[in-house]
């Protein structure tokens, strides 16, 4: 495997200038400092984490996502690079989306072939020909970008339905400011926290035109056993809106509202935390308790914003998402900032072939899967489980797409042994309003603890960090 | 606010405050099944305690006889038992889960505490000692969300709500301990029941903790009618049916203002208060006090349903 760009020292060793102020801070503390540090970080994060424990119980233990004191930094000229590429990236994206459900010009064209989109199912038949408010699509995204050089970022994945994690970019930023106050006067980083009044904002930007003057802007979560529901609650409590839950509202006569205790209450912007499939059990699972019988009437009927819209889905399956550099030149007749990972489509021939070839060199991810779930990573899986799933792809190709083993970028994290480099990726949130895009400088880094290992998601033993963007 | 969420505060404050009773019960059962017999004659307190817990139907139904051991397992630390001390705190807590945003920090930290620390206690305590420990434990942790909930709290409709919570409960509470005891409480039972029953009205004011209060109230020894009085018809004393409907229609009176009109739980509230405003003892006792108790725990019964239908639905 080729060596991996590490973003504090480069590849050839010279320390890189955004991370200058922390090599020397590295290089003047003593070790057990640093030590001492993690430890009360994880102390402040258990209680934070009662916070998070709460919801978990015995499992408490387990859901404490391992935090790494070590930041990983961005400079200014980067981000703003990064900034670009994830505006036009999900311009496209809505662009896409509005052009599926509605005109179809991109199928029409050749762009992307026709049953991608229409066997696909993430497909919703029920928004074709369907507006939605203000004709966006997705208002919340969480674009996940890794680095391979200095100026080589990919994007890895769309997430388009309910992107999570961003409570932990809000709460890792707390717990930095509390531990380093030192490296915060040393560095001038771009601040997160206004996230919650960004995405109020954008909620409220997205209003139906039939609503009352002082909009309702509600967020609906699965409830308290969802694994997320800490941070649905956090943000509701951030954002100063009301927690939903299905049965708390109802819909009549294609209007939608809550159940408080001064009688029923219009609700005209909801940020669902919840997938399509749950959202009325009259139009999609009739055994889905979670949603609200009715919603989709009063969603079409335009009285009430569902953020982000219904059938998003078809945006962040991987099989399109190898079609995105295409995708982006069609409607925006731009090159695309940020690169796609070159991709094989196992469901064509050709491809399949080659896959079949190259299987330890390569890492297979299913079409429609996500949490480091159900994959191969080629160059480091035993010959067993490779041939096992060259049946697996056999059996249902269509299932599965290809990518080459890319080497994520390091960056300095504390570890057993003391500092050394481990790969991270970074989800960064794009909220997209009915008056702009709005991007926080930040987001949610994630770190493969195990030396060596490649998988970032929380449930295969990644950690986070705290993400800084260096103003300037 | 959302029903559901007031609802939870609502149900969360009642699952305390009966934990808190059921606390006081049980340790004014173990004094009085302590004593000597010749001090309280032949009754078995057990089967009492578990009458004015009011779940002598569930209990029987898992257990044979009431004694101090299954008692002291059914009324505290049965999963069976909806209604013991364990799930009264696992229940407010899972409330307070529900609605982690209404509540202060403060509050949260004092249910979940209490959660947490109910765990360290097993499937009951090894000794008497220790069961002693355990109930003083469960009334500290009562005062402790109480008190956080008054010193913390927004005084808004989430407030309201939460009190209403502890007032209908307590005012249950209350009158049924009066309901199991009342035959004791009559004036005439005074001349039969001679000094057998000292303890037995102790027993009745600790439950309340009302002892002390009794006499700075009273400044008499104790007298069954004047426990009547004190525990229903004395505003000053927290735990009487006067003192909860004052504290009912208080609440219900600042939910009608910021919500700028009134409905049938108001109005209910305001009748029981009335009547017990301008109710005395002796014709209480007159038209017979185990009937006045026995309506006043059905009213206060059809409020709560009031309560829930105007506004947690």
């Amino acid at each position: 495997m080729v060596a991996a760009f590490d973003e504090m020292n480069g590849l050839n060793g010279g320390v890189r200038p955004a991370y200058d102020e922390l090599a020397r801070w590295l290089a003047e503390v003593p070790p057990d400092v640093l030590d001492y540090r993690r430890r009360e970080a994880e102390l402040l994060f258990r209680r934070i984490g009662i916070t998070f424990a709460v919801y978990g119980e015995a499992e408490a233990q387990e859901r404490l996502i391992p935090f790494d004191v070590l930041p990983r930094i961005i400079a200014g000229a980067e981000w703003r690079r990064l900034e670009a590429g994830l505006t036009q990236r999900v311009n496209a994206l809505n662009a896409f989306i509005a052009d599926v459900y509605g005109a179809r010009e991109i199928l029409r064209a050749g762009v992307v072939p026709d049953d991608l989109v229409f066997r696909n199912p993430a497909f919703r038949p029920e928004m074709s020909g369907q507006p939605v408010p203000h004709g966006i699509y997705v208002h919340v995204a969480g674009i996940d970008v890794v680095r391979e050089g200095a100026d080589t970022f990919y994007v890895l994945e769309d997430n388009v339905r309910t992107p999570s994690g961003v409570s932990y970019m809000l709460e890792n930023r707390e717990i930095m400011m509390r531990l380093f106050p030192e490296l915060f006067s040393r560095y001038r980083i771009a601040p997160v926290e206004n996230y919650p009044d960004e995405l109020l904002a954008t909620l409220r930007s997205l209003v139906p035109l039939s609503a009352a003057h002082e909009p309702t802007v509600v967020l609906l979560t699965p409830g308290v056993f969802n694994s997320a529901y800490y941070e649905h609650s956090f943000l509701a409590d951030k954002l100063g809106i009301e927690l939903v839950e299905g049965r708390d509202l109802f819909a009549k006569d294609e209007l939608v509202y809550m159940r408080t205790t001064q009688g029923p209450r219009r609700v005209d912007v909801i940020y669902r935390r919840i997938d399509d499939d749950f959202l009325d059990s009259l139009t999609f699972r009739p055994d889905s308790t979670l949603g609200v019988p009715g919603l989709m009437s009063a969603y079409q009927a335009g009285n009430v914003t569902l953020a982000n819209a219904v059938g998003t889905g078809i945006a962040d399956d991987k099989a399109v998402y190898s079609f995105m550099p295409g995708i982006v030149k069609f409607y925006l007749g731009e090159e695309p900032i940020l690169k796609n990972v070159p991709t094989w489509r196992c469901r064509e021939e050709e491809h399949l072939a080659y896959v079949l070839d190259h299987l330890p060199e390569l890492v297979i991810k299913e079409v429609h899967g996500s949490g480091g779930y159900g994959m191969l990573i080629g160059p480091t899986a035993s010959k067993v489980a490779i041939e096992q799933f060259r049946g697996k792809l056999k059996s249902a190709p269509k299932n599965f797409i290809a990518q080459p083993t890319l080497a994520l970028s390091t960056t300095p994290t504390c570890v057993e042994a003391g500092v050394a480099p481990r790969h991270v990726d970074l989800r960064p949130f794009v909220l997209t309003g009915r008056d702009r895009i709005r991007i926080v400088p930040g987001g949610l880094t994630r770190v493969a603890l195990k030396e060596g290992s490649l998988v970032v998601n929380s449930s295969q033993g990644g950690g986070t960090k705290d993400t800084w963007v260096l103003a300037g | 606010m959302l029903s559901r969420t007031a609802d939870n505060l609502y149900w969360l404050s009642r699952y305390v405050e009966r934990a808190e009773y059921l606390a006081r019960i049980l340790d004014a059962t173990q004094r009085l099944s302590a004593l000597p017999l010749a001090y309280v004659g032949e009754t078995n307190e057990w089967e009492s305690a578990v009458a004015t817990a009011g779940c002598s139907g569930a209990f029987f139904r898992a257990y044979e006889e009431a004694n101090e051991e299954n008692v002291t397992d059914f009324l505290a630390f049965s999963t069976v038992n909806t209604s013991s001390i364990r799930s009264c705190f696992e229940q407010a807590r899972s409330n307070a889960r529900a609605v982690r945003t209404a509540l202060t920090v403060e509050m949260w930290e004092a249910i979940n505490g209490t959660w947490l620390e109910l765990q360290r206690y097993g499937n009951g305590p090894t000794s008497r000692e220790e069961f002693s420990r355990f109930l003083r434990w469960v009334q500290e942790a009562a005062l402790r969300y109480d008190g956080s909930a008054y010193r913390t709290m927004l005084r808004n409709d989430a407030y309201w709500f939460s009190r209403l919570g502890v007032y209908l409960e307590r005012a249950d509470n209350t009158a049924r301990i009066l309901d199991v005891k009342y035959h004791l409480l009559l004036p005439e039972h005074a001349r039969v029941g001679g000094p057998l029953d000292y303890f037995q009205w102790a027993a009745i004011l600790r439950s309340v903790s009302a002892l002390t209060a009794y006499h700075w109230v009273y400044r008499e020894s104790l007298k069954s009618w004047l426990i009547a009085d004190l525990l229903i018809l004395r505003e000053e004393m927290p735990r009487s049916l006067a003192s909860c409907y004052e504290a009912i229609v208080r609440n219900l009176d600042q939910i009608a203002a910021a919500y700028g009109r009134q409905g049938p739980a108001q109005r209910q509230a305001r009748g029981i208060r009335t009547q017990l405003q301008n109710s005395r003892m002796d014709s209480i006792f007159q038209r017979g006090l185990h009937e006045f108790i026995g309506e006043f725990i059905t009213e206060n019964n059809q409020l709560g349903s009031a309560i829930t239908q105007q506004f947690l639905t």
